[in-house]
């Protein structure tokens, strides 16, 4: 059983209270402490910042080659905040309450409480620093509502409600590094953690312009690097995403927490071919005011708009009359696989499902939907070529979100000591599915707000930068560079390229948006021969001291190929159906998700021992604030 | 489809580069044009020849980090578009293509399509924020901004940051990337009070970064994909010479 040590007393106040008995270190012996950030998208860069104002010394290190660009800059829709601006019945309680259910009660209450409070202070932090939410006319702030919940509680930016946030971010990073406060390692690759008998020591980089690799000792190493949904190759995030750090802290011991539970986003566009690379998101916010269906006649390969309106079926009013397009994005991604699997898809490949603005438009006329959504409009016509006011959007679900991450504390710390995880990189709030537009919620309550805390916290335990036994660092120096120089001498005939895509269509179709024993047992076989494939076959050309994009990617396919691995043995030893995780043998007589509280209510913790096996920790969840109830939508 | 390309190689930022020439016959016209290159990439590698470096990461127009001229458009022959959300339909079948990097003094390459574009962070880090510390922010909504005020901010904050306005102008000016955010954050009433300080800083670290004098020729917002209107250089301008 793992400790998650969230403090005792009522649940309002537990993070007050934490946050009063913290252990604090005096503003001019701050300096004497170094703190490692890896990664720069919306937890890094807050974490970094907010660290560094308060006296740290911060080392950031990115692969990007520059802060601004981490993957948190997509992110479309909004993000969540219980202001009850508009006055319909929100809270910081409802809140609570929607995220727990809406994560299928397999979150830890205690966390999703905090992040629910925190909301508040987040968005007065980013209209401080000059994040341009939209306005209405009065001046005040606006919002819309977003999937998953009743009420209207999400802030945006337009479509670019991620860049925006980012922005202010990487602006508050970027002025710690002018006042000296920050050290900033643009295009360097953390490797390996160091880690001395369970104590966190510092990272193992590798600067990707000229190949040199180094080691960098400090105080508490904290990761910010985001979700690894890549791993399905076809999916929303950006090419360069990748579980390298997390996957090699994981190596060194960092428990890893429910690595199958992967969000598939309902409203991505769809595949249309073998080249591509990549399915781009639709926000969310998109279904505010379009209308899901297909056509009722499976094969029906009429132009969409000649489709009267008896001869289609909007499959999510019908079934889910109260949240209707609006339903969770768990059960929206696999109402739309179901109809896609019964031959009612859509697009060439029919793998697709329409999102209709024909009768927004109407209501609403074509000027106030521009407003709205004109920018994403712009984007799928530049994709697709088509014209979204015309005709409606093909959609289909794609891997979006890890809900999965290393395994952390109510403070937010791995089982390592003195390693902090922050963001999509850890496992916390979410549970097994996460509501719209709480990811840049989490990403920003995490760095701004829950890290400078508890990693001062810890530090206060401690002495500043004491004599650290070298020795750890250097062998975790030299397993890096033994491990580079393996991939390139394998010289085989398969790029790292073909690896990957061979690994995501394992994924998809055998632990993707439905799971079944028999399946998962192929994929874990496929998956071993696939990686055996991988250190036979392998090609990376160039070599390890120099800029070389393939030497990178390499690299990452290969740590996507270990915990591919793990994700399947997840989702193998889950004999229940929660948000995200569907495992056919466990559903409703109406095919909704089945939990078993009886038996599953934890969190599978995992960690791996040599030889790929893996030993199963688990927190036990409790629900003391809002009973276990099926979850419900209709 | 068929395309042949032109593309520029150069193995560091020291060494000189040219144009190579590869044939490709099997291409789909809804491939992007990073695709292509990942298509093309594969089959260098198998030949044991060196890949084609460039630039690329979200593959959907917003992280700023793509980016290389095609038959001298910047970024892309469609208008406000960058050059991952290009689409090989934009070219005729058979057609010639020429890739080559962004050019600017202030962007050294580093190799073949990949620039170096740090010198856009150091002329950030010369004030483009507002200087709030985590916890001091006020109650958000007492901070009231007319609509098309905030309208007007995030126009010109949505700038990605890409280059392309460097490099369509024959200055090597960054003057309209800069002017973005003196313009985001002179807008808002929480941005006003640094505005003066911001904008003298700023303005000389794109001098010092070898950046060239903007003429007005309007090429960077034609090319910009987000349509960044150059009327934020004229607010620049006027921040400027406020007492």
């Amino acid at each position: 059983m793992v400790d998650s040590k969230v403090p005792p007393g009522p649940i309002q106040e537990k993070w007050t209270k934490f946050k009063a008995q913290a252990k604090l270190i005096n503003p001019s012996n701050r300096r004497k402490y170094k703190v490692i950030v890896v990664g720069t998208g919306l937890a890094g860069s807050s974490a970094a910042a907010s660290l560094s104002e308060l006296g740290f010394q911060v080392d950031v290190f990115t692969f990007h080659e520059s802060p601004r660009r981490a993957h948190s800059v997509a992110a479309q829709g909004g993000i969540n905040a219980a202001k009850d601006y508009k006055n319909d019945g929100d809270s910081v309680w409802r809140m609570f309450y929607d995220t727990i259910k809406g994560g299928d009660f397999r979150s830890r209450e205690a966390n999703v409480y905090r992040m629910a409070e925190c909301s508040l202070s987040l968005i007065d932090q980013a209209v401080a620093q000059g994040v341009p939410f939209a306005r209405e006319y009065s001046g005040y702030l606006s919002n819309r509502s977003f999937g998953g919940v009743q009420v209207s509680r999400t802030f945006y930016a337009r479509g670019q409600t991620g860049q925006q946030l980012l922005q202010g971010a990487y602006q508050a990073l970027i002025r710690q590094t002018e006042v000296g406060q920050v050290k900033l390692f643009n295009r360097h690759e953390m490797l390996d953690l160091v880690v001395d008998q369970g104590k966190t020591n510092g990272i193992i980089s590798r600067n990707l312009d000229t190949g040199e690799m180094k080691i960098h000792m400090a105080d508490a190493v904290i990761l910010a690097t985001g979700g690894y949904g890549k791993i399905y190759y076809l999916s929303t995030l950006a090419m360069n995403c990748n579980a390298t750090a997390i996957w090699r802290a994981h190596l060194r011991g960092a428990y890893f927490a429910a690595p199958s539970w992967t969000q598939f986003h309902p409203t991505s566009l769809p595949q249309l071919g073998e080249y591509q690379s990549k399915l781009t998101l639709m926000s969310e916010s998109l279904r505010n005011d379009g209308r899901i269906w297909v056509p009722l006649k499976a094969g029906d390969n009429r132009e969409p708009n000649t489709i009267p309106e008896g001869e289609r079926d909007y499959y999510l009013e019908r079934k889910y009359p109260s949240f209707g397009n609006l339903a969770p994005r768990d059960i929206s991604s696999r109402a739309a696989k179901e109809q896609i699997d019964n031959g009612n898809g859509i697009g060439p490949l029919k793998n697709a499902v329409y999102l209709d603005f024909r009768d927004a438009i109407q209501r609403e006329g074509i000027e106030v939907i521009k407003k709205r959504y004109g920018n994403l409009f712009d984007m799928y016509k530049k994709i697709t070529g088509m014209d979204a006011y015309k005709t409606p959007m093909m959609i289909s679900p794609s891997a979006h979100f890890s809900m999965g991450g290393l395994w952390v504390d109510y403070e937010l710390m791995s089982n390592l000591e003195g390693l902090f995880v922050l963001g999509e990189a850890n496992f916390a709030d979410h549970g097994a599915n996460r509501l719209g537009a709480n990811s840049l919620l989490q990403a920003c309550v995490d760095g701004y707000f829950i890290a400078p805390h508890t990693v001062m916290n810890y530090l206060a335990g401690m002495k500043p930068n004491i004599n650290k036994d070298q020795k750890s660092g250097e062998m975790a120096l030299q397993e890096s560079k033994a491990r580079i120089n393996k991939l390139l001498e394998i010289k085989g005939s398969r790029t790292a390229e073909e690896f990957h895509k061979a690994l995501g269509k394992i994924l998809y179709q055998k632990c993707g948006l439905s799971r079944e024993r028999n399946l998962l047992l192929e994929a874990k076989k496929e998956l071993k021969a696939l990686r055996e494939e991988f250190y036979r076959e392998l090609l990376v050309p160039g070599n390890a001291s120099q800029f070389n994009l393939e030497l990178e990617k390499a690299g990452r396919v290969e740590d996507y190929l270990g915990l591919a691995q793990l994700i399947v043995e997840d989702a193998l030893q889950r004999e229940e159906s929660c948000g995200a995780h569907f495992r056919v043998e466990h559903q409703t007589s109406e095919g909704e998700a089945k939990r078993n509280d009886n038996t599953f209510k934890y969190v599978s913790v995992w960690e791996s021992l040599p030889n790929e096996e893996y030993k199963l920790h688990k927190e036990d969840l409790e629900f003391l604030e809002i009973p276990l109830t099926e979850r419900s939508y209709r | 489809m068929k395309l042949t390309l032109h593309i520029w190689r150069q193995e560091s930022p020291r060494t000189k580069g040219k144009f190579e020439t590869y044939f490709l016959n099997d291409l789909d016209t809804h491939m992007s044009v990073p695709e292509m290159l990942d298509h093309l990439n594969e089959k260098l590698i198998k030949e044991e020849k060196d890949p084609i470096a460039f630039d690329s990461d979200c593959r959907e127009g917003i992280c700023g980090q793509c980016g290389f001229v095609i038959n001298g458009h910047i970024h892309s022959p469609e208008k406000h578009a960058t050059t991952c959300q290009t689409h090989l339909r934009s070219f005729k079948d058979g057609e010639e293509l020429f890739l080559e990097p962004f050019r600017a003094k202030a962007f050294p390459i580093k190799k073949d399509l990949c620039i170096d574009r740090t010198a856009l962070d150091r002329i950030i880090a010369k004030g483009g924020y507002i200087s709030v510390n985590t916890g001091q922010a006020p109650e958000a909504n007492s901070i009231l901004i007319n609509h098309d005020t905030a309208e007007a901010a995030f126009d010109a904050a949505s700038c990605i940051g890409c280059g392309a306005c460097v490099a369509s102008c024959k200055n090597a000016s960054a003057a309209l990337f800069t002017a973005a955010k003196i313009s985001h954050l002179a807008l808002l009433p929480q941005g006003k009070m640094e505005a003066n300080k911001r904008v003298k800083s700023m303005v000389s670290q794109m001098d010092m970064e070898g950046f060239g004098a903007c003429s007005f020729t309007e090429a960077c917002e034609a090319v910009c994909p987000q349509g960044i209107s150059i009327s934020h250089i004229v607010t620049m301008n006027r921040e400027f010479w406020k007492e």
